[in-house]
């Protein structure tokens, strides 16, 4: 697993790439869990290049969120491939987290105020 | 061995309401207008070959109880949910009040849900019959004599009149139980749980409900594969999406669908049998859970297949 961070405004867009699985679910989870610490408003994860989560993998995503609540930090999915989509479906995630067709309409919806720094990049 | 389900839900017995009954009539004969279902037979048929399992049947309502059919004259049965009450009713039928039997009963836990059937478990009350208990947990025989006192049941513990014993096992123990040989791994739950690995003639059932994985966890992964390392069939606590068992549910000591196809995978195992199924779930919602499942472990498969299927109230599985 590969992993991308970069900020816009006061929000953070990740993007793993690869398997997300118990090999490196731990790892995942520390990065998570940095981020969120850092962030301000949102967390966006691109899932577009993750081309499979396990249980491990989702259950680091649980913890950062809840982990990033206290700060004010939401935790938003965005552009999963159709197999991770169904991954989310299945495993209920997708009803605990927003979900999106794409990175920017995450923005837009959990952190408007990093549209315009995201439309620039 | 030849398994046999009594009680498939968690936490509490799940009856099919009314309501419920005639969805599932008005249903079957919306779709089956106009087919010409004059006869018992062609109505069967009809209900076999047109209509799911969530339209035709029901996953049932009783808690936890499996028999294991080992081959010899004892029976071994899996916890003591109100299940029990229909098997004993069917253990009557076969030999009659008046031959004695020896039941051996593996406890998982002692929560209510799994020992709630023994009050009603009628070979208790038969002079000559055997019943004896087996299990790792340490408040086994406290917890079924509280049970048969008052103000809770107004038939005493002493006025049993079958043979009670109480077995304790050591977890990571093998014990010959009805011939096969049983070991008990403890498991993640509230108060306590545990497992159980039953070997015979080269075939394995593992018996486990009541139990909460968190794979990043790896010691208790590790310990878990173990337990169902290879298993011809698992019987697996599956009542909670996984969400829920990362979330509101965390640590309420269950388990999920997707956590059991993953540790089968991991552990080598030939069937899962999704068990313990949450009681506010009505059969539809049970069977796209299942199906659902089907379709995870068709996304996750690297090796041979995993067979899975999703226990309800008169399954019988073959291993």
């Amino acid at each position: 697993m590969e992993v991308l961070e970069t900020q816009f405004g006061g929000s953070i867009v990740l993007s793993p790439s690869g398997r997300i699985d118990l090999t490196n679910a731990e790892a995942f989870k520390a990065i998570l869990l940095r981020l969120v610490g850092v962030a301000r408003s949102a967390l966006i994860l691109d899932l577009s290049e993750v081309d499979y989560i396990s249980s491990a993998g989702l259950r680091s995503v649980m913890i950062a969120s809840k982990a990033g609540k206290p700060n004010g930090v939401t935790v938003g999915i965005a552009a999963m491939r159709p197999v991770v989509r169904e991954i989310f479906a299945i495993s209920r995630f997708d009803l605990v987290f927003p979900c999106f067709e794409s990175t920017r309409d995450a923005l837009a919806k959990l952190a408007p105020d990093a549209l315009e720094a995201f439309g620039s990049a | 061995m030849k398994v046999t389900f009594w009680g498939t839900r968690g936490s509490l017995p799940a009856p099919l309401s009314g309501r419920r009954v005639r969805e599932k009539i008005v249903n079957a004969l919306v779709k089956g207008a106009d087919k010409g279902l004059d006869s018992i037979e062609k109505a069967s048929r009809f209900c076999d070959e047109a209509l799911s399992f969530a339209e035709s049947s029901t996953f049932g309502g009783n808690s936890s109880c499996v028999q294991i059919d080992t081959g010899g004259a004892e029976y071994l049965l899996c916890d003591l949910g109100s299940g029990v009450r229909e098997f004993s009713l069917a253990a009557l039928a076969k030999h009659g009040p008046a031959q004695p039997q020896v039941y051996n009963i593996l406890l998982s836990h002692v929560h209510w849900d799994h020992i709630m059937g023994f009050p009603f478990f009628v070979p208790a009350f038969i002079p000559g019959n055997r019943i004896r208990m087996h299990s790792c947990h340490p408040m086994v025989e406290r917890a079924i004599r509280g049970q048969n006192s008052a103000p809770c049941f107004p038939v005493e513990y002493s006025y049993l009149a079958a043979s009670i014993e109480f077995v304790h096992m050591e977890p990571g123990v093998a014990y010959e139980i009805a011939g096969a040989m049983v070991t008990g791994t403890a498991q993640v739950h509230g108060n306590d749980s545990y497992g159980y690995r039953i070997e015979k003639d080269g075939k394995t059932v593992v018996y486990s409900t009541d139990s909460e994985h968190k794979l990043e966890n790896l010691d208790d992964t590790k310990k878990v594969v173990g337990l169902f390392r290879d298993a011809d069939l698992v019987i697996f606590d599956a009542m909670y999406s996984l969400a829920e068992a990362s979330s509101v549910k965390e640590d309420w000591g269950h388990s999920s669908n997707i956590t059991g196809v993953e540790l089968s995978q991991m552990a080598g195992v030939k069937h899962l049998c999704l068990f313990h199924h949450e009681p506010i779930h009505d059969d539809a919602k049970i069977e796209s859970i299942y199906q659902e499942t089907l379709r995870f472990e068709e996304i996750t498969r690297t090796g041979e297949q995993l067979t899975v299927s999703s226990a309800y109230d008169g399954l019988v599985i073959e291993v």
